[in-house]
């Protein structure tokens, strides 16, 4: 029988590798998640026959109620809060982890001081993960503000509990354990979590997700050793890795680096939202004249941003832009690495869209040829096309690349009201003198753009 | 004992080398799906907990191995779902390439 598992175990683990590779390819992406998840399968299934298991009941009733919400769940939520989604399973992932080393924490029956160690690390780093996720989905979601929240002595406090954390634990593997030091621990480290990403403005998180999903599959890999599970230890460690990675090329894209990322908003606790600074005044325009000066126009280069993809604009946008192609309108899209909420999201929601692959360009192709524009038009992009990004140093977004839209000849601005972007800051680039504002729903404002050029 | 950590570290570090040479060289583009899917690997976390409740005894125990297989359920299945959805964004429009 346990041989049975064990070869389960190893054909999962191949599956899982070339599931992997496959997924980092366009073209046979979607096999690969396929393949992965015929692999999840055949282990879970296995993993029935484990010999000893008890609690079937209970093992069946939880894996079939959480999958069946995560799979409601999952199927239901657009696709511009896919990101957010990611941070809550993987979250999960994370806690479960945490839950496996509470179980064999509380049982006591680990003899062997460097098994209980890799336990209590596996432990640690799933429910940092847990609870770290937990604030990003909050603040993905908007429950909390995306601001850096943050307040004086932050840092030290930090320290504190991840000092005491660790500490707790290495009482733990030292110490004869106890259910209340138990608790203490995964208090300390889940305040930890909390309290480690609370600071992280909401244009960062992203690669902050990404470190937390190479968090958890480092957790469940150390996991994996305390339990004896080869299945754990492969998977937990490739993704451990891979992750790393990921997150490493992510934060390149966005010009940061990881300790940028987890500290940069400590120390810095002026308020992001006062225009200081920024001359000029916000200039509304008519949806007729933005017609007119996009119909007449010969080049048109389109960023668009979350609020694109928020008020599901991408198909109108589509049809608005085969409209002025038909006129003989050039138009190209911009897509800033992070448009969206991740590296790549506004390339799924314009291929969603239709928009042919062609039309679609990159920060580095796209960002010389502003200057040759008629219009560059921003539907819903705020901070992606601050140009203060490029020269303030004191601003959050400081050192990201941006779109240099203000190079453009005139530039539309498609808003939902006057309020900043994700990290809170105010943008210079609506107050230039060749900039106008269309305010209203991003689907409206288009809808109604579409009418108004068809007329010209 | 000596033997299994061994064994174990080789493990460990042809499985680290095996994650980063699969990622290694992604377009932008796939970065928050190949995040996605490796999300959804790492919910083999779900095996784990199966056993670890399997073996739990006492209420307490029982109690947390029910959140950790729930949790584990929820990674496992949850992460299966989002990525599909993404990747099913590129085969349609596949052709021409990125």
């Amino acid at each position: 029988m346990e041989s049975f598992i064990k070869i389960a175990y190893f054909l999962t683990i191949i599956l899982f590798i070339f599931g992997l590779k496959r997924m980092s390819s366009p073209a046979t992406a979607r096999s690969g998640i396929v393949w992965a998840g015929v692999a999840m399968l055949v282990a879970v299934m296995a993993t029935f026959f484990w010999p000893g298991l008890q609690n079937i009941a209970l093992i069946l009733v939880a894996t079939i109620t959480g999958g069946a919400a995560a799979w409601v769940s999952g199927k239901k939520v657009e696709m511009t809060d896919m990101p957010q989604m990611v941070a809550i399973y993987n979250g999960m992932g994370g806690g479960s982890a945490a839950g496996i080393a509470a179980v064999e924490l509380l049982r006591g029956d680990i003899h062997s001081s460097g098994i209980l160690t890799l336990s209590v690390v596996g432990g640690l780093i799933g429910a940092l993960a847990f609870s770290g996720s937990m604030v990003a989905f909050a603040k993905l979601q908007g429950i909390i503000g995306g601001r850096p929240i943050t307040f004086p002595k932050q840092q030290l406090i930090n320290v504190i509990l991840f000092v005491l954390a660790v500490i707790s634990g290495i009482g733990l593997v030292v110490g004869d354990g106890g259910a209340t030091m138990i608790t203490i621990f995964f208090l300390l480290v889940l305040a930890f979590g909390i309290g480690v990403t609370l600071p992280i403005g909401g244009a960062d998180m992203p690669v902050v997700i990404s470190l937390f999903n190479a968090l958890t599959g480092m957790a469940v890999g150390f996991e994996g050793f305390a339990m004896d599970n080869a299945a754990m230890i492969v998977a937990g460690t490739v993704v451990g890795a891979a992750g790393t990675l990921l997150t490493q090329m992510m934060a390149k894209a966005m010009n940061r680096s990881i300790t940028q990322v987890l500290f940069g908003a400590f120390g810095q606790e002026e308020e992001g939202g006062a225009a200081d600074g920024i001359e000029g005044s916000l200039k509304p325009i008519e949806g007729d004249d933005a017609a007119i000066m996009m119909g007449y126009a010969s080049k048109i280069i389109i960023v668009s941003g979350y609020g694109m993809a928020v008020a599901q604009a991408q198909h109108k946008v589509r049809e608005m832009a085969d409209l002025l192609q038909e006129k003989g309108v050039e138009v190209k899209y911009a897509i800033h690495p992070v448009a969206g909420r991740m590296p790549g999201h506004m390339n799924v929601l314009l291929a969603e869209a239709g928009v042919p692959y062609e039309q679609l360009f990159d920060l580095e192709e796209i960002n010389a040829e502003f200057s040759t524009a008629d219009v560059a038009l921003v539907i819903g992009a705020n901070d992606v096309v601050n140009p203060r990004a490029k020269t303030e140093r004191s601003s959050p977004i400081y050192g990201m690349p941006v779109l240099d839209v203000e190079n453009a000849k005139n530039v539309l601005v498609i808003k939902r009201g006057k309020g900043t972007g994700f990290a809170g800051i105010e943008n210079e680039l609506f107050y230039r003198d060749q900039t106008r504002m269309l305010y209203g729903d991003a689907q409206a404002v288009v809808s109604d753009l579409i009418q108004q050029i068809k007329q010209i | 004992m000596m033997e299994g950590v061994w064994a174990a570290l080789f493990i460990f570090t042809l499985a680290a080398f095996t994650g980063y040479e699969v990622i290694a060289k992604v377009p932008v583009i796939l970065h928050t799906p190949l995040m996605s899917g490796s999300n959804f690997i790492h919910g083999i976390v779900l095996v784990g907990a199966m056993v670890a409740c399997g073996h739990a005894d006492t209420l307490m125990e029982q109690i947390l191995g029910f959140i950790a297989v729930f949790l584990g359920a929820m990674n496992a299945v949850g992460g299966y779902v989002v990525t599909e959805r993404m990747l099913l964004m590129f085969e349609r429009k596949k052709p021409g390439g990125a």
